[in-house]
């Protein structure tokens, strides 16, 4: 019974939180500068496990951070920088107030700043770290780079932006890393696999930003200073990775090729290489010149044995198919009409080894005219065109898109100018068993397992049986419990009506006679019957916690019908149309 | 003659002199009492206010210079000396703030150089008020320290008077206090006095309107301005000069001072990761969270998606009434026709926005996310097929009541069923047939019918309204049956009688003939009659929550009935005998209470955590009980284990209300309001330490729900592991 009382809240969870204001005190920074070091450092608030006991008894909503983290920032070099910003914007409207223009322009010249360097080092210890943080940066960074020139950033950002984005699309040209794109409401998603990371990306549309008033600049523009400096980090990394030099330079010959005589009157002359880069038409200089880039790494043999062998084989095999894939439209020679977006279309003909053309007025790097004979593909973007070569395909862009997603050149017929598209599907969603699969992803894989491109007639026989082949995969045993579960719920809806049936008195079941069908079918019966009582048996957490799973199947299953449904009833009535068209033709 | 010389410091020959014009007399030339002024002299004037004489002078005094006189001069002034009048009037000064009080005190020029005054009479005393001097013959003294002695007669009013009369120069005179001697200005003094009152320049010739002429022109000029040669040290470097830039030198030298960098504009970038720790945590600390990737898109997200992605006007509908954080698609699915089509989106900032905000004001938790088969979370049971025998199908429908069946009872052979209706008739059926073997009228509604549980005796407890019939159907063995009758007709009353809470009548005539035995009139309505398992002794239940008159034993042979309790513990639900110990259990609401009857003390109270105990159960071993209740479950107990339940069931939906124990094999039924009568295999060993065994094994429909009430009452066979069951549907079922 000795001892001192122990205090309430001054041990456990109560002392390793803090709030923010407290931490804001702590730090002695405004509201703002604790934001902006908190984005720059990658401080973010922590939920308590009990939010009471660390609010000290009061239920009140608060941000809490981990004192740890608070501690840590402590210690953090830019918080005296931001203190001496602070004294420097004081300092200078100081002058301004006395008109010291001289003083004025004296504190502008020793306008404190600061560099993000060791913060990047240490968020992302390793390249790997930082490689795979890079998502975000690289949608800001692009979005950024298609802001105006005037109001909402400093010139300087939009320009940074704009170079680290071309410096990345380059590497990625070069590196022929990209893996999937898609054009979606939004933008355009493009999908690169950069040293094992998937690096997902999103770039909007060319088209003048309506700037919304409810959202801070200054939040997105200290995000973007951050990233633009990991992003550089990056870029240079990867660059060097690749023997490139870093910031990039054309290469001497074709740096001599894009020569263009007026280049002065296309763009000023520091500005012009930046266009020459993001053309994206010409190879990158490289620190050791190398004869040709095509050392082809093959995988080694090493001597293994079952399941080793497997793995190797497939992993030598999954190499194949990305060689393949890079090389998807390796001696093509593409034309881009001008209503086509032309950096994301060449970006993405460049990445499969294409070779890409524009309009000479369009962009700068143009390579070869329209008239050039060996082109074999023009991209076109308009219902007719009226001169038409007779030895190149006139195609739509969707054609690249999917095709690059299909990883084979898909057919030229549905892409045809004035041709109603095909569907454009999402490359990121993989179908689990159960989910809906439109049937144009079905008639896409029976495409890349080899099968044939069947007649439309048959088609919808054709959609049946991958139905059926694609059910086969399926693991059985969920496709029995599926079955299970429905019979269940058959069982359930039934029940009242079939209760007069099943009383029926002396009809005993054919236990012993029945047909061997029959005998499965009780089997089955009895099992299902099994599982309910034991899930009687459950204890309630558990039994919690799977009626949530199975409400959970349960719902993909009905979203999964729904689709179909929709479908079907979306083809019963283009069917019924084009009966009718047929008719009104006769 | 001589003249007042009045001279001020600033220009050397400058004093000052003040004029009262109007009421001053005129100085007296030939006064030989009058001091005699050098030229240098410098006189002061104050025109003192208070002074008696100069009473209303107030108007503004001047302050004059003449030099009449050709003297003698500073070597200055000689340069000048033709010019003199006009270098008087050139230093003439207004000064009017001197007049008021006394004027600054000059400074003395160098000593007078007249021959004609050899004697320097100017007052010494300085700047003080002279009425200081009125009682002294003297006013002051001069430069030699000689008194300086007053005019020996001063003058009155009448000499002011006449003099101001005859006098024609009385308006130019002024008179000097420090010397006490009046002095007659010249007229160039009187005109430099009007010029100046009329603010005009105090020098004649003096003319304000001359043409200005630049000094330097606008033309060039062949020659230089000055013919000064320069100066020497603009040929030498300054040597303070060279001081202040030694500084600076120094300063950059030493590094205080930097040189103006170019601002870098574009940053640098270098190989950060060049010395990379694969193993240094993340800065911080090791609960670093890193922040979940944007979510991909899937296809409805598509430019031109499949069709069936496309929501319908209903949904679209539905979609832009939600709140935009309810939606499923935080945007509309659309189908464009070619690439150009598409339009910019309109959120790409604010979406852009919001990610930055959940990067930066999220709170992370790493959520476990439960990755389990739902196979797994199924407990492994042994196959209901592994604990055979037990019901499985229903064999039987005893139809014939016509009201809802409240209560069946099988007999101890198994080969007769009684069962009591909400039809006020009693049934006594053959098992196997599902015949009715005999059919009773009672009066009223049957709540209860018990078998007498000993084969020696054929009796059934019937209950109905406040009363307990004890019948005896003459079904099965004669021999049985007639001993019954003589085992309750060889009663024989004892001597004293004693007062009982019921009354015993036996029944006689055609109540006899149709079975009546005794009736035991209660004084409340019975809901419930069990047997003792020896088959003597009968409990019966009258619940009241107002008194401790709620149960009731009997004994059947001596007649006799007594009331255990004395205290009201609650509403009591059912009771039950302890199958082979001396125990009484009695459950109220919610606790059920093992009573000793021997001891007569209560051993065991146990809680079911039911809300509403509905029935109850005793295992044939007596160690376990279970309880149904109205709230939908069943309680197990081990009565060794604990007062609270070794198990809580939740198989049915709707409320239980029969629940039975098998008295041989190891199962027990429970049947409730959704229909159904669930059978569970409930092993219970002999091994202390292993605890019962409980399996659902059967899910035995066929009862129809009428008014919301499906199963009524369970009831196990004796013998064969078949359990019958009455329902609300006026049907009695034999599953087998």
């Amino acid at each position: 019974m000795g001892g001192l009382q122990k205090k309430k809240y001054e041990r456990g969870s109560a002392t390793n939180y803090i709030t923010r204001n407290k931490a804001r005190k702590k730090l002695q920074l405004s509201l703002a500068d604790f934001r902006r070091l908190c984005i720059l450092k990658g401080i973010y608030p922590h939920e308590p496990k009990h939010k009471k006991k660390v609010n000290k008894g009061s239920t009140a909503p608060r941000t809490f951070y981990l004192l740890k983290d608070i501690r840590f920032l402590l210690h953090e070099p830019i918080v005296r920088k931001f203190r001496e910003y602070k004294v420097f914007v004081r300092k200078l409207r100081k002058a301004y107030g006395k008109a010291e223009w001289t003083a004025v322009e004296r504190l502008r010249d020793n306008k404190p700043g600061y560099k993000l360097d060791h913060i990047i080092k240490e968020r992302y210890p390793t390249f790997i770290d930082a490689l795979r943080d890079i998502d975000d940066a690289l949608s800001m960074c692009f979005l950024f780079s298609t802001f105006a020139r005037t109001g909402k950033c400093h010139v300087q950002t939009i320009t940074l932006c704009r170079r680290l984005t071309v410096e990345w699309m380059n590497y990625v040209v070069t590196s022929r890393s990209l893996r999937k794109v898609f054009i979606s409401i939004k933008g355009i998603y493009y999908q690169a696999e950069v040293l094992g990371q998937l690096i997902t990306w999103l770039v909007p549309y060319q088209f003048a930003h309506d700037h919304p008033t409810d959202v801070d600049y200054r939040v997105m523009a200290t995000f973007t200073e951050m990233y633009t400096t990991l992003f550089g980090f990056i870029n240079f990394r990867l660059y060097q990775t690749l023997n490139l030099v870093y910031p990039p330079k054309l290469d001497s010959k074709a740096e001599s090729e894009l020569k263009a005589e007026h280049e002065e009157d296309y763009a000023m002359d520091s500005e012009s290489y930046l266009e020459k880069l993001s053309a994206l038409s010409a190879s990158l200089a490289r620190v050791v010149a190398t004869a040709e880039e095509e050392e082809e790494n093959q995988l080694d043999q090493f001597p293994a044995d079952g399941e080793d062998l497997e793995n190797m084989e497939a992993r030598e095999k999954e190499q194949k198919e990305q060689e393949a894939q890079n090389r998807l439209f390796e001696g093509l020679k593409f034309f881009l009409n001008r209503e086509v977006p032309r950096e994301s279309l060449a970006f993405i003909l460049r990445c499969f080894g294409a070779e890409v053309s524009w309009d000479k007025s369009l962009c700068i790097g143009g390579t070869y005219n329209v008239t050039d004979e060996t082109i074999t593909h023009q991209i076109v973007d308009r219902p007719d065109i009226d001169k038409q070569y007779i030895n190149r395909y006139y195609i739509q862009p969707q054609w690249v898109f999917d095709s690059v997603n299909a990883k084979m050149r898909l057919p030229v017929e549905d892409y045809f100018l004035g041709v109603t598209l095909p569907p454009h599907l999402s490359p990121f969603v993989e179908e689990k068993d159960g989910d809906y699969v439109p049937p144009e992803k079905l008639k896409l894989m029976a495409l890349q397992r080899g099968e044939k491109h069947v007649q439309e007639e048959e088609e919808d026989d054709d959609d049946d049986d991958d139905d059926e082949e694609y059910n086969d995969e399926v693991d059985d045993e969920d496709l029995t419990e599926e079955k299970n579960l429905k019979k269940m719920e058959d069982q359930r809806s039934q029940g009242k009506q079939t209760l007069a049936v099943k009383v029926t008195p002396g009809k005993v079941k054919p236990w012993e006679t029945g047909s061997v069908g029959n005998k499965v079918r009780l089997e089955k019966e009895e099992k299902a019957e099994e599982k309910r009582l034991a899930i009687m048996m459950m204890k309630k957490k558990e039994k919690y916690l799977y009626d949530k799973i199975m409400f959970g199947k349960k719902r993909t299953t009905r979203e999964a019908n729904k689709l179909a449904a929709k479908r079907k009833a979306h083809e019963d009535t283009s069917k019924a149309e084009k009966k009718q068209k047929k008719a009104k033709k006769q | 003659m001589r003249t007042v010389n009045l001279e001020s410091q600033k220009n050397g020959t400058m004093s000052k002199a003040k004029e009262k014009s109007a009421k001053k007399r005129v100085v007296e030339e030939d006064d030989d009492q009058l001091p005699i002024f050098d030229k240098d002299v410098t006189e002061k004037k104050a025109g003192e206010e208070d002074d008696a004489d100069l009473s209303d002078s107030e108007e503004s005094v001047f302050s004059g210079l003449e030099d009449s006189e050709s003297d003698s001069h500073d070597e200055e002034e000689d340069a000048e000396e033709g010019d003199d009048e006009e270098d008087d009037d050139d230093a003439v000064i207004l000064d009017e703030i001197l007049t008021k009080s006394s004027g600054v005190e000059t400074a003395t020029e160098p000593p007078a150089t007249d021959k004609n005054t050899p004697t320097d009479i100017r007052n010494t005393v300085g700047n003080i008020p002279m009425e200081w001097y009125q009682d002294y013959p003297h006013i002051g003294y001069n430069l030699d320290g000689k008194k300086i002695f007053k005019p020996i007669r001063n003058k009155d009013e009448l000499d002011e008077f006449l003099d101001k009369m005859e006098n024609p120069d009385y308006w130019r005179t002024v008179h000097d206090k420090t010397t006490a001697s009046d002095i007659r200005l010249s007229d160039e003094q009187v005109d430099l006095v009007h010029r100046l009152q009329k603010g005009q320049f105090g020098d004649v010739n003096f003319n304000e309107y001359e043409p200005s002429v630049d000094f330097f022109t606008n033309e060039v000029m062949i020659h230089p301005v000055t013919n000064r040669p320069q100066d020497k040290r603009s040929f030498i470097p300054s040597l303070i000069e060279k001081e202040k830039v030694s500084k600076l030198v120094h300063a950059i030298k030493m590094g205080w001072i930097k040189p103006r960098k170019p601002k870098e504009t574009t940053p640098q970038y270098y190989d950060l990761w060049a010395k990379e720790d694969p193993n240094a945590i993340l800065g911080r600390h090791k609960m670093h969270v890193p922040a979940p990737k944007m979510r991909l898109p899937g296809h409805e997200e598509s430019y031109n998606p499949p069709p069936e992605y496309l929501l319908t006007e209903e949904e679209r509908m539905a979609w832009e009434q939600q709140d935009a954080e309810d939606r499923k698609l935080p945007f509309l699915p659309q189908k464009h026709s070619c690439l150009r089509a598409v339009p910019a989106f309109s959120r790409f900032i604010h979406e852009r926005f919001e990610r930055c905000l959940d990067l930066y004001l999220c709170p992370r938790q790493r959520k476990m996310r439960v990755n389990v088969n739902p196979e797994d979370l199924i407990p492994k049971l042994p196959k209901p097929k592994d604990l055979q025998p037990f019901p499985t199908t229903m064999s039987l429908v005893y139809i014939g009541h016509s009201s809802l069946v409240r209560s069946i009872s099988a007999s101890p052979t198994g080969q007769w069923l009684v069962s009591g209706s909400d039809d006020c008739t009693v049934r006594f059926w053959e098992v196997n047939t599902g015949r009715c073997m005999k059919t009773l009228e009672v009066g009223g509604a049957v709540k209860s019918v018990a078998w007498n549980p000993n084969p020696a005796v054929c009796l059934v407890a019937v209950c109905f309204e406040s009363t307990v019939l004890l019948l005896n159907p003459g079904l099965g063995d004669r021999l049985v049956v007639s001993s019954t009758d003589q085992l309750i007709t060889s009663y024989e009353p004892p001597e004293e009688d004693k007062e009982q809470a019921v009354t015993w009548a036996l029944s006689e005539g055609p109540e006899h003939d149709n079975g009546h035995r005794l009736t035991l009139t209660h004084p409340k309505a019975v809901k419930q009659v069990v047997w003792h398992g020896k088959g003597d002794y009968l409990a019966s239940v009258m619940p009241d929550n107002s008194s401790n008159l709620q149960v009731l034993i009997h004994q059947v042979s001596k007649r006799r009935t007594q009331n255990p309790f004395r205290k009201n513990k609650g509403l009591v639900q059912c009771v039950s005998f302890h199958p082979l110990r001396p125990y009484f259990f009695v459950a109220t609401q919610r606790y059920v209470r093992v009573y000793n009857l021997i001891k007569q003390e209560l051993t065991k109270k146990l809680m079911t955590n039911c809300k509403w105990i509905s029935s109850m159960a005793i295992h044939p071993g007596g160690d376990n009980l279970i309880c149904g209740s109205y709230d939908c479950r069943l309680a197990w107990f081990d009565l060794d284990l604990s007062t609270k339940p070794y198990k809580m069931l939740r198989h049915h939906k709707k409320a239980l209300r029969g629940v039975a124990y098998h008295k041989h094999y190891p199962l027990f039924a429970s049947g409730a309001d959704d229909g159904s009568v669930i059978i569970c295999h409930g092993m219970v060993y002999n091994d202390l330490l292993q605890n019962p065994l409980i399996v659902p094994v059967k899910v035995l429909k066929g009862h129809q729900i009428t008014h919301d009430l499906g199963v009524l009452d369970v009831t196990f066979h004796p013998t064969q592991p078949w359990v019958f069951s009455s329902g609300a549907d006026a049907t009695i079922r034999l599953f087998t």
